[in-house]
This record gives structure tokens, C-alpha cells and sequence, in this order.
């Protein structure tokens, strides 16, 4: 009988363990989409999508683009340093650990063909996407470039300089 | 209320751009990018493919990446439902024949081939890296620039 009791309140703790996990997770990829949804309003609205704007910006003719980076750095910088001083955890109760990227020679060859491309698409990855939701539907051609480009890089990194 | 549906200004966009680099370490762990959604989406496309990239690419813990760039699309047509943006016209009229579909289209495998060959873009490296001080982001984002600005100078001579 006991025994019986102790299993079931394990199996109480395994199931509401597992509840709260996937409560996480949901509250996680929600937090993921809205942020990714402001994201989006923030590069359209800012025009940055624009390949007339990109166009004007590599033109020095300008200077929109690179305020809205540079404003960007400055607060993200002011951001990731509050959050190291406070020691902040994310909202899963971890410790926030950013992603590094190591220094490779892809970062200068792959840079500047990637650079080449942002001039003629006047679009980088993110704004791709938000062409495609805000119904620039030439953007699609951008988007399966940028796919086709994906698996090229896939099939040729054995024999690229790394 | 007005400015609203204007275009935003660089000092309103840039910090609220800026502010997605702590705010999706804070609220999801994650650090912000967006070219890696194409490698995954390759490896999506083909399970069974034989290269390595993306064989070894653990695409089912990275999902929350495809969920923000599918909030990045989202956030464009919310844009212009909601905020006063403009329903296309990103792109000028002449990517709108032949012969500019396929300069759009080597444009875009350049952009999927680079973002993924130097391991990020302009939010990875320019925004992310560069807030986080790292140097490798920096010579990224100084190539990214390089690179735009012989292509402009390219297309200025031949177009």
C-alpha cells in the first residue's frame, strides 16, 4: 500500500516535472517568435530592407543605414554589458552563454562575397524574410539564391580554406 | 500618433534592434542570428543528404532559430497591416525581368553562400559580434562592407 503510495507520487513528480518543461519550452519559443515578430516591424519600418536604402548606403550618399547599425551596437553592447555585470540568468534559469564564433578565414572570403551579394539583393539574411512577410514577393528569388547558396557552401567547405 | 506609420527613424530603429541582442539572451538563452536558418532549412530540405555540414547539423535543438525568422516574416507583413509600411516596392522594377531574376537570384547565392562561409551575417556579426566586442566580428563586418562596396562600384560600371 505505502508502495504503492511512494510510486504514485513519483510518478506525480515526473509528470508535473515534465509539465513545467514543456511550459518552459512553450514560454520560450513564444518569447523567441515575439521578439523575431518585433524584429521584423523594427527592419521594415526602419526601411533597412530597401534595396534603395542599402544602394544609398554603399553610395555614401547616405548615412541612415549605418546610424541605425551603429545605434544597434552601442545599445546591444550596453545590453550584454549590464547583463554580465549583473550576472543575469535567462528565463529558463540558466546562465546566458553567447555563442562565439572563432576566427576563420571564411570570415574575410566569405565576408566579402557575402558583402557582394548584400549590394545586389540589397537584402542580408533577416531582411529577406521580412521582404517576403511585408509581400516584396521578388524577394523569393533572393530567398532561393540564398538557399542554393547554403548548399553550395555545404558541398564545397571540404575543399574551401578554413 | 502620426509618426508611427512614417518610417521610423535611425535613433527609434537602431536601439530597438540593439535591444533584441539582450532580449533574446534574456528571455530564450539564445544568441541572435539568422543566416544559420538556411543551413537548417538544408538540412530540413535533404535528411539524407551525405555532406557533412549538413549531416552534423543538430537542426532539432536550433528550432527556435527558424521560429524567430519565421517572426521576422511575420513582423514584415505586421508592418505593413499595422504600422503604415508599404506592401512590396523593397526591390527595384528591374529585378522584374529575366535578366534581373538572374542577377537577383547569383545575388542571393552569394549572400547564402557568404553568411555561411564566414559563419554569420549582419545580425550574427555586425549587431551580435560587434556588441560583444569580438575582433573575428569585426573583420567580418569590415568585409561584409568591402565586399558591398566593389560590387556597387562593379555594377556602377557595367549597369
Amino acid at each position: 500500500m505505502l508502495r504503492k503510495k511512494l510510486l504514485t507520487h513519483d510518478q506525480h513528480a515526473i509528470l508535473n516535472a515534465k509539465d513545467s518543461l514543456t511550459k518552459s519550452a512553450l514560454l520560450q519559443y513564444v518569447s523567441v517568435l515575439v521578439v523575431g515578430i518585433g524584429f521584423g516591424v523594427v527592419l521594415t519600418k526602419s526601411e533597412v530592407i530597401s534595396w534603395f536604402r542599402i544602394q544609398r548606403m554603399f553610395r555614401f550618399e547616405e548615412a541612415h543605414v549605418y546610424l541605425v547599425m551603429g545605434s544597434a551596437i552601442v545599445v546591444g553592447a550596453i545590453g550584454l554589458w549590464i547583463l554580465k555585470r549583473l550576472q543575469l540568468k535567462s528565463l529558463q534559469g540558466e546562465t546566458i552563454k553567447i555563442k562565439e564564433k572563432p576566427f576563420q578565414k571564411g570570415i574575410i572570403f566569405g565576408g566579402l562575397t557575402f558583402g557582394m551579394g548584400w549590394a545586389i539583393t540589397g537584402a542580408c539574411p533577416g531582411p529577406i524574410y521580412a521582404q517576403l512577410g511585408s509581400g516584396e514577393f521578388l524577394a523569393l528569388i533572393t530567398f532561393a539564391g540564398a538557399w542554393i547558396g547554403s548548399y553550395l557552401y555545404a558541398y564545397m567547405r571540404p575543399y574551401l580554406p578554413h | 500618433m502620426d509618426w508611427v506609420f512614417q518610417p521610423w527613424p535611425w535613433y527609434v530603429s537602431g536601439p530597438l534592434i540593439g535591444l533584441s541582442v539582450p532580449a533574446l539572451l534574456l528571455l530564450a538563452g539564445k544568441t541572435l542570428g539568422v543566416s544559420s536558418s538556411f543551413r537548417h532549412l538544408c538540412s530540413i530540405a535533404t535528411p539524407n543528404a551525405q555532406l557533412t555540414y549538413l549531416r552534423e547539423n543538430l537542426w532539432r535543438k536550433e528550432v527556435w532559430n527558424l521560429v524567430f525568422v519565421l517572426g521576422i516574416l511575420i513582423g514584415g507583413w505586421v508592418a505593413t497591416q499595422f504600422f503604415g509600411a508599404t506592401v512590396g516596392g523593397y526591390l527595384p522594377d528591374h529585378y522584374d525581368t529575366w535578366g534581373g531574376g538572374l542577377l537577383l537570384l547569383v545575388g542571393g547565392m552569394l549572400v547564402g553562400f557568404g553568411a555561411r562561409y564566414a559563419d554569420g551575417c549582419t545580425s550574427g556579426h555586425a549587431i551580435m559580434g560587434l556588441a560583444n566586442l569580438r575582433w573575428p566580428s569585426l573583420v567580418a563586418t569590415v568585409s561584409f562592407f568591402a565586399g558591398g562596396l566593389l560590387m556597387t562600384a562593379l555594377l556602377g560600371l557595367f549597369i
